[in-house]
């Protein structure tokens, strides 16, 4: 029998969202996740390689039950055309970070040395500073970042995560509750019209 | 042909009959074209908010889309409440606003208001029309989505420019029903499992049964398991089944109550959970294992922890559990149950609840009741007898004052051969009786308002009474009222009056008998209750099953007080 209100330990959930490409998606799923009072860790969009259909990466934090009702309440939308839930499947996940390291001439070599540890490239050159590219998981990235602190790190951005899962049949998931298949991942990712830029010619009216 | 014109071509070939609206200047070209379009109906209605609940109340009474139209900016923004009605009740609803010209959008522009942005957590989808070339397209595709799975309220904006553009493509056809999925097997069989090992067993049957009234029927009946409705699947199983338990939640029945802080398994069909039925959650069903049957998956398991989740049709799955019914033979259940039931109170004194029972006496199993919202709709809720689905027409989920009275409109508008009564209380009607003149600018005959006058904001001041020591801030009408019989001679709708227990049955069969529609005004006392209650926050094994004896009235003080204030002053 399952339980669909287990508690458990909050943790954090990698979930994608492939979504038409239409003005407010974002507002509606943002909005969507401040009402019901879930909260985004990270969030990442882009295009996806099917014109119309864009995908979102986020994290949520929650036990097992509020992440389930997240994605429900999602899939409801009518811009939602898929969830994938990356934690019922195996996945690739990176996430690109800008670093920020100030330097002095004593510690100049060192973090050059370290940075070359993590495959990291440098992207600016400054008197004081140095900025890192860093692509990886989260646990390179965080151990990137606690090997640079004791520099001094003037400024980070991250990207967010983004995930595939793996193998073939990538984003096609068996299975995304535990209740076994749903019915409505089924709308077809062909079924999303994509939306053409048409030329505005906009009358000048009342 | 225009943009405004695909627009009623559209809707005319979805077989949209009646439109309810408000005109202005950002939706003039469609009401332009509206006079291109004779097979639809426009009903003028005296406040947008007014023109969206009688769509509602048309959707409610027959299970199809209502639509409502209103122009930009302040017309829109008076749709909100309707919408947001909608939305919680899950009514099938077509919402099209004018929105101001697109070069002008998001300049401020006169009377522009964001309402897609507005709207976005209180509709299902909503669209900003901005190609004409896309227009019939988005109109059918919201009247699909607002009619798919879980109905719901869709906003459709249509910048002025739009209406006007030219449009040379095809006009849409509706598209097919979507399907709903078939519960699978499995869950079937694990909910079989569980009552055929009941001893306690109850159904409780919600707003999103009511197409499946009959078989649910069929259902109880094969597996001899007492029905429970929510508010909003009153009407879903007969009140004349010996089955039927009455209403749970707030105001609920102590029978429902009872037996669903008792029962072992509780097969829940179409309905949602609301903390009005559950009370305090962990202590709703505390001994039962819970079969939810439920065609939003986002609803099984989102307040109470669900041992069976069947997701899809409730009609389906009455089928398949029917098909495999056994008849559960529980003598001791019945007996305990019958005990509850025997303990429903019948007002016998002079006050709302006996107002309230001697007009939902007068129903015939065709009529529509609606009713507004506090004290009046939940003893309409707890004394009316409904044989048959949609029917009782009340804003369940949102508990929207001044929806009552509109409602009832749109519903008699859908079936003008039945009669369409509207309970309302002397607040709620003042939300939304500029609407009488509606009845009088269509002729409407079937509508028949009932005002329950206590004087009072009943609901709010049995809480004051109840849980703020009777302190009754704001919630006295008495000497502002209008006299209620003047204002509907003032629209031409005859008006009758009862204030005692003698005149009243006469007074009732003069109302219903008068050829037009009509209203009847019941002054009864100030301070009734409606009772069974469960306090907020509390669980319903807690409710209140009758009203407390009312205690003295607090002691005047207001002389020692200003003695008191006169001595500080002197001091
Ligand atoms: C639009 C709106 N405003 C406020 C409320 C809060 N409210 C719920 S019941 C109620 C009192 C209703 O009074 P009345 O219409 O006279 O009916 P009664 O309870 O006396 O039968 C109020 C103010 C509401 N439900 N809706």
């Amino acid at each position: 029998m399952s339980d669909y209100t287990m508690t458990e330990q909050p943790k954090d959930h990698l979930v994608s969202a492939l979504v038409r490409d239409e003005p407010r998606v974002l507002t509606r799923i943002t909005a969507l996740f401040g009402r019901r009072g879930y909260n985004i860790r990270s969030l990442s969009v882009g295009a996806t390689e099917h014109p119309g259909l864009s995908r979102m990466t986020f994290v949520v934090t929650g036990d097992r039950g509020v992440v389930e009702q997240a994605m429900r309440q999602l899939e409801k939308l009518h811009d939602v055309v898929r969830i994938i839930d990356h934690s019922l499947e195996k996945f690739v996940d990176r996430e690109l970070v800008l670093v920020k390291v100030a330097i002095s001439p004593d510690s100049r070599v060192e973090v050059r040395q370290i940075a070359e540890d993590f495959r990291s490239r440098i992207v600016d050159v400054g008197r004081h500073a140095l900025t890192f590219e860093v692509t990886g998981d989260e646990g390179k990235i965080t151990a990137f970042i606690e090997q640079m602190r004791p520099f001094g790190i003037l400024e980070t951005m991250r990207t967010g995560r983004i995930a595939l899962t793996r193998g073939s049949n990538a984003d096609i998931p068996s299975h995304v509750y535990h209740d076994g298949e749903t019915e409505t991942l089924r709308p077809a990712v062909e079924s999303v019209e994509p939306r053409e830029e048409r030329a505005r010619d906009v009358p000048n009216l009342f | 042909m225009t943009g405004a014109k695909a627009l009623w071509a559209t809707l005319a070939n979805h077989g949209i009959s009646t439109v309810f609206g408000y005109p202005g200047g950002a939706i003039m070209p469609v009401y332009d074209a509206l006079t291109f379009y004779p097979e639809v109906r426009h009903v003028l209605a005296r406040h947008e908010q007014g023109a969206i609940h009688a769509a509602e109340g048309w959707a409610k009474a027959t299970g199809e889309i209502g639509v409502c139209i209103a122009t930009s900016g302040p017309g829109a923004t008076n749709l909100v409440t309707g919408l947001a009605d909608a939305m919680l009740d899950s009514v099938p609803l077509l919402a099209i606003t004018g929105n101001v010209a697109r070069h002008l959008m998001g300049t401020d522009a006169f009377q522009e208001a964001d309402i897609t942005g507005i709207t976005l957590p209180i509709t299902k989808h909503n669209y900003v029309v901005r190609d004409v070339e896309e227009l019939p397209r988005v109109i059918a595709e919201a009247i699909r989505i607002a009619r798919s799975g879980r109905p719901g309220p869709v906003l459709v904006d249509i910048p002025k420019d739009v209406q006007l553009a030219a449009y040379a493509g095809e006009v849409a056809y509706p598209h097919a029903r979507p399907e709903h999925p078939a519960p699978k097997p499995e869950a079937i069989a694990k909910a079989r499992e569980l009552l055929l090992a009941a001893k306690k067993p109850v159904i409780m049957a919600g707003g999103g049964s009511l197409d499946a009234s009959a078989e649910i029927t069929a259902l109880a009946r094969a597996w001899d398991i007492p029905v429970i409705t929510t508010l909003m699947g009153l009407g879903a199983f007969p009140s004349s089944d010996p089955l039927w338990l009455g209403m749970p939640g707030m105001h609920g029945s102590v029978a429902a109550n009872r037996a669903i802080s008792e029962a072992d398994v509780l097969l829940g069909i179409g309905l949602r959970f609301d903390d009005r039925v559950t009370g305090r959650v962990n202590g709703f069903a505390p001994n039962a294992a819970i079969i939810h049957v439920e065609l939003d998956a986002a609803e099984i398991g989102k307040i109470v922890r669900v041992g069976v989740p069947v997701r899809g049709d409730a009609v389906v799955a009455a089928k398949m559990l029917t098909e495999s019914a056994q008849k559960l033979d529980l003598p001791e259940w019945r007996a305990q149950i019958a005990e509850w039931k025997s303990r429903t109170v019948t007002p016998t004194e002079w006050g709302a609840g006996f107002a309230v029972k001697s007009v939902v006496d007068r129903l015939r199993p065709d009529d529509i009741l609606s009713s507004d919202v506090g004290q009046h709709q939940m003893l309409a809720a707890q004394l009316a007898r409904f044989e048959k689905p949609r029917r009782w027409i009340n804003s369940g989920g949102l508990g929207t004052m001044g929806f009552g009275f509109p409602a009832a409109i749109g519903a008699g508008m859908a079936e003008p051969g039945v009669t369409s009564i509207v309970i309302a209380g002397d607040g709620g009607f003042q939300m939304t009786l500029q609407e009488l003149a509606t009845l009088k600018m269509y002729d409407i005959r079937n509508v028949k308002i009932c005002i329950i006058n206590n004087s009072y904001l009943g609901m709010v001041r049995q809480w004051q009474e109840l849980f703020h020591e009777k302190r009754y801030s704001e919630v006295w009408l008495g000497d502002s009222n209008p006299d209620f019989v003047k204002l509907a001679e003032a629209y031409d709708v005859p008006g009758y009056r009862a204030s005692n227990a003698e005149e009243l049955p006469g007074m009732i069969d003069a109302w219903l008998a008068d050829p037009k529609s009509a209203l009847l005004e019941i002054v009864v006392p100030h301070e009734h209750g409606v009772f069974p209650m469960v306090p907020a926050g509390a669980a319903l094994y807690e409710m209140i099953e009758t009203e407390p004896p009312r205690k003295q009235p607090a002691p005047d003080l207001s002389a020692e007080m200003a003695e008191a204030a006169e001595g500080a002053k002197n001091a």
